[in-house]
């Protein structure tokens, strides 16, 4: 299975992907600076963290301008999996390819640390792994991680089951302690905490890993269904 | 704007001008005698910062030169952006330590980011990759709106940077005294990793090879940055906050990547970043290392602002800068490649044979100086030293011995001071995970960090007691320097080398001059003892307010190798049943310690006293402990003594544990910083190799399940029975607490 990680000028999450993909999961990944206009040829795409364009304007606000959000759009009507992460996730609010927006955090100050996460939806193609799990530890690392929706939405993405991961404790003001939401399809995920950091016991959790694996397990099952 | 109409030279030396710009009367007669001419304006500039202190390091050269410098693993010492030393497998290690701490004292935020861009500049600019940064803080105390409003601002701005760029903040120290409140101390630390056939110069050579500018553009903000940080802080010194520059992280990171490019390419002569004093220091500074000359049309110079004048140019620090040579042809490769990454490239110059720095501006030649005068020859002095009055008052208050009738009380207490409570407040804002290569955060002995690939990594801290080296500054500047590499070794790493700043206050006062010199006799004997030669370091001096000078702080940047990543040790507790051993002795020294600071409000008497091959002893014989496999977690005695350090060891685990005191004085026991000292834990099973390999280490109790520190004296009477979950809001609160308070 192939992944694309996309680059931006300012993304600085993208090397820690790559690895997470290519050393710990075994599988295939490229990166695709931001200029370039197809993502022909993957499987999957995975918007980093970091801050794209400085994070100038707002998070994400000018990435999604890039020439190869054309493509991650197409990728994401195609049903392809679809993460973005921190930045990523801001990216993807800013395209509209899911709903609401970011604020700063409630406390206004960067909050860098392990943070427990309540798993709500176990059935979606990035969560099948995580069956036997309540919560998992994966960290955050954002200044701008303040979830809103407004009500009606808020219903919406409960009663769709777009709500995949929430925070244990409220660390950042987000609307119903909201971590990550998917689209109506399920097939794009954006997510403020960062499990490409949690691949490693090594270096403090390897809850990430199971996300990324059940990417692939579906990726699998579909390609053994389609071939 | 009155730089419009720049004095003539004349009038510059009729009227002193240059006195303004920090030239003393007979600096001024050598520039005349140098250029057998009165200088210009813009000339005047040149000379005034590359001769300032921050920049020539005229007050403290003579002392600089003690340091031991080299070592078979040293591949660069100072001189360069940053020094190098060999960690094998063709790799190498950089690293450099830096002050911008007037700057952060009249805009904290921006000080303290474009700080953080500096000294990554200067890490990147030798050809690695910045991997981590570290720092060093003081401030006043967190009771003062001031100082609370610097201390936000200090660490809002070191995260703004190094989180935008993307390079993980993995350790530092804070600390909190009366002394810092005018004049905070912001030290930032950058260390990358190269491969030894990627090293770069800053070299200007090959004559007639083109100059090339590269990244912001010049604006008017630092002017005279280099001679700002080279006075005192005054009431008008909030005037100068045009002299604090303003940092653009994003811009700095498509840097990194394009320079980091850059510096693999074949073409490439020579790299420096444009720090203090700008464009005029990296010309001048890369053209005599080569023994070349340099000549610039300042026409080309990429400029923010209109009509800027050539003394503008030369002398903003506009941060995001740099400079390089490259091989003539090739410019248009270059520029390119910068482009590909958003990035300005212009040609402003080209490397001549005449050992000049030449400035064209407009047609005319408006500068023509010795590269060498400017980079080589600024005046050294040897300010003279006197031993202040209140040494010899402390020498002669020995025996200071507070009273403690609560033990447990005290250590509550103990764990609320600023300086030893937790700092998650600060690092919790810092993304100390970045590049996913962090295996110890903030909040241990050291950082560490794996190196991809390998089955190595690397341990840093930063380190400095100022407490004892204003006591006593010789045996405080051993002090600091043992207990950096106490720290590396606690979390697996033989020491490699060491990376200095130091901050004092004015040198032209004999009482501080003495502090300097004895200071960097302590540190150049530990540096010695302890095989960790100095490769590079900062300079920062006239740190006074009105209210005097700072203490004396040479804070102490320390990177050491961890061989196998097995290696790598934690302070805290792993394990119930583990037994914990006490390696050192307390001795009854309280001048100088938390606990007097605490008690009194203010330290006085005679500093602890070290010896350095007992230190050397230990840490080779706790090292090869950790090596051998021996050793479950280590942690040495610092700030607050035996009982802080053992509390700490129980902190962020389910873990307590339980001690009966082998001493019979309890209070130096408890709280005395005598050094050399560690508490560590070995598995039960592993008893007998552990006290074959450090036969002095006390076995003193174990680690248990039930959360509590119990200690008994020797008769087994209680002395301490405590919860550790109090002792650990106490500690995890303090901080956020004083920023709460409105006292």
């Amino acid at each position: 299975m192939k992944f694309a990680v996309i680059v931006f000028p300012g993304s600085n999450c993208d090397l820690d992907m790559y690895h997470a993909v290519k050393d710990e999961l075994g599988e295939e990944a490229a990166y695709v600076w931001h200029d370039e206009t197809s993502l022909e040829g993957f499987d999957a795409v995975l918007l980093p963290g970091g801050f794209s364009y400085g994070d100038y304007l707002r998070s994400g606000a000018i990435a999604r301008f890039s020439p190869i959000m054309k493509a991650v759009e197409k990728a994401a009507a195609e049903g392809k999996p679809v993460l973005g992460v921190c930045n990523g996730f801001q990216v993807l609010l800013e395209a509209g390819l899911l709903p609401g927006a970011m604020r700063r955090n409630a406390k206004l100050t960067f909050i860098c640390k392990q943070t427990e996460l309540e798993i709500k939806n176990k059935s979606t193609m990035f969560t099948t792994g995580y069956a036997d799990e309540e919560t998992i530890t994966i960290p955050v690392a954002h200044g701008d991680g303040n979830y809103y929706c407004d009500e009606t939405t808020l219903k919406k993405l409960k009663d769709n089951n777009q709500i995949v991961f929430t925070y244990k404790d409220d660390i950042n003001g987000s609307v119903a302690n909201i971590a990550g939401i998917t689209n109506e399809n399920g097939n794009v995920l954006g997510m403020m905490p960062h499990p490409e950091r949690a691949v490693d016991d090594l270096l403090g959790s390897a809850d990430g890993l199971k996300l990324f694996q059940s990417i692939v397990k579906y990726w699998r099952e579909q390609h053994a269904i389609t071939s | 704007m009155q730089l419009l109409h720049e004095p003539s030279p004349q009038m510059i030396k009729d009227e002193k001008i240059y006195q303004e710009m920090g030239v003393s009367d007979t600096e001024f007669q050598m520039i005349e005698d140098i250029l057998g001419r009165l200088p210009n304006y813009t000339e005047l500039g040149l000379f005034s910062v590359m001769w300032s202190e921050h920049c020539s390091y005229k007050n403290s050269k003579v002392l600089l030169k003690k340091f031991p410098v080299t070592g078979e693993k040293v591949l660069q010492g100072p001189g360069e952006g940053a020094g190098i030393i060999d960690i094998g497998d063709e790799q190498a290690v950089v690293f450099k330590i830096e002050s911008h701490n007037h700057p952060s004292a009249i805009e904290p935020y921006e000080g303290a980011a474009t700080g953080v861009g500096g000294i990554i500049r200067d890490v990147f600019s030798m050809g690695a990759r910045p991997v981590a940064l570290l720092n060093s803080l003081r401030f006043g105390e967190l009771k003062n709106p001031r100082v609370k409003y610097i201390f936000e601002g200090v660490v809002s701005g070191i995260a703004g940077y190094g989180n935008c760029i993307g390079i993980p903040t993995v350790g530092g120290e804070v600390q909190f005294d009366p002394c810092y409140e005018g004049n905070p101390l912001v030290n930032a630390m950058c260390v990358g990793l190269i491969d030894h056939e990627d090293i770069q110069k800053g070299q200007a050579k090959g004559v007639g090879n083109p100059v090339l500018y590269v990244g912001a553009s010049t604006g008017r903000d630092g002017i005279h940055g280099a001679t700002f940080a080279s006075e005192e802080l005054s009431e008008e010194s909030e005037s100068k906050r045009p002299a604090v520059q303003v940092g653009d992280p994003f811009m700095e990171k498509l840097l990194v990547e394009a320079c980091l490019e850059a510096t693999k390419h074949p073409k490439l002569v020579g790299i420096q970043d444009m720090g203090a004093a700008g464009l005029t220091s990296s010309s001048a500074e890369m053209a005599s290392k080569a023994g070349s000359g340099i000549e610039m049309n300042l026409d080309a110079v990429p400029q923010r602002e209109k009509a800027m004048t050539p003394y503008e140019m030369m002398l903003s620090e506009s941060q995001e800068r740099m400079l390089l040579v490259v091989e003539k042809g090739s410019e248009q490769e270059f520029i390119s490649l910068f482009e590909k990454w958003g990035l300005m490239a212009k040609v402003v110059g080209q490397v001549t044979d005449d050992h000049r720095l030449k400035l064209i501006h407009q047609g005319e030649t408006v500068a023509d100086v010795p590269v060498d005068a400017l980079a080589e020859e600024a005046p050294v002095y040897h300010q003279p030293s006197i031993e202040p009055a209140y040494f010899q008052e402390f020498q002669s208050q020995a025996g200071y011995r507070p009273e403690v009738a609560d033990y447990a009380g005290t250590l509550k207490d103990l764990l609320r001071q600023p300086t030893i409570a937790s700092k998650e407040w600060v690092y919790e804002q810092y993304d100390y995970m970045v590049r996913t290569n962090t295996v110890v955060a903030p909040g241990s002995d050291a950082a560490v960090l794996r190196i991809r690939d390998t089955k190595k990594a690397l341990a840093m801290t930063t380190d400095c007691n100022s407490r004892y080296i204003y006591l006593d500054p010789y045996e405080g500047g051993k002090l600091a320097v043992a207990e950096a590499a106490r720290n590396l070794v606690c979390s697996g790493a033989e020491p490699l080398g060491v990376t200095d700043c130091l901050n004092y206050g004015s040198p032209e006062k004999p009482e501080i001059f003495w502090q300097l010199e004895k200071s960097t006799d302590g540190l150049s004997e530990a540096c010695e003892a302890l095989a960790t030669p100095v490769i590079g370091g900062n300079v920062s001096l006239y740190n006074e307010t009105g209210k005097g000078a700072i203490y004396p702080t040479p804070v102490i940047g320390m990177v050491g190798l961890i061989h196998e990543l097995d290696h790598i040790t934690k302070q805290s507790f792993r394990q119930t049943g583990d037994i914990i051993y006490l390696l050192g002795e307390a001795k009854p020294e309280f001048s100088g310690s938390e606990l007097q600071k605490m008690t009194e409000g203010r330290i006085f008497g005679p500093s602890p006293v070290i010896d350095l091959e007992t230190e050397k002893q230990r840490q080779q014989d706790v090292l090869k402990a950790i090596q051998s496999g021996n050793v479950q977690s280590a942690h040495d005695l610092s700030e607050g003594g035996f009982l802080v350090a053992l509390a700490e060891k129980a902190f962020g685990t389910p873990f307590g544990a339980e001690v009966t005191l082998p001493d019979a004085d309890v209070l130096s026991a408890f709280f005395s910083e005598s050094p050399s000292r560690y508490i560590l834990t070995v598995k039960k099973e592993n008893k007998a190799a552990f006290e074959a390999l450090i036969p002095e280490a006390q076995a003193i109790g174990t680690v248990t399940d039930a959360a509590e520190i119990r200690v008994k004296d020797k008769q087994g009477a209680a002395l301490i029975n405590e919860r550790v979950q109090p002792l650990e809001d106490a500690w995890r609160g303090a901080i956020s607490c004083y920023l709460k308070s409105k006292d």
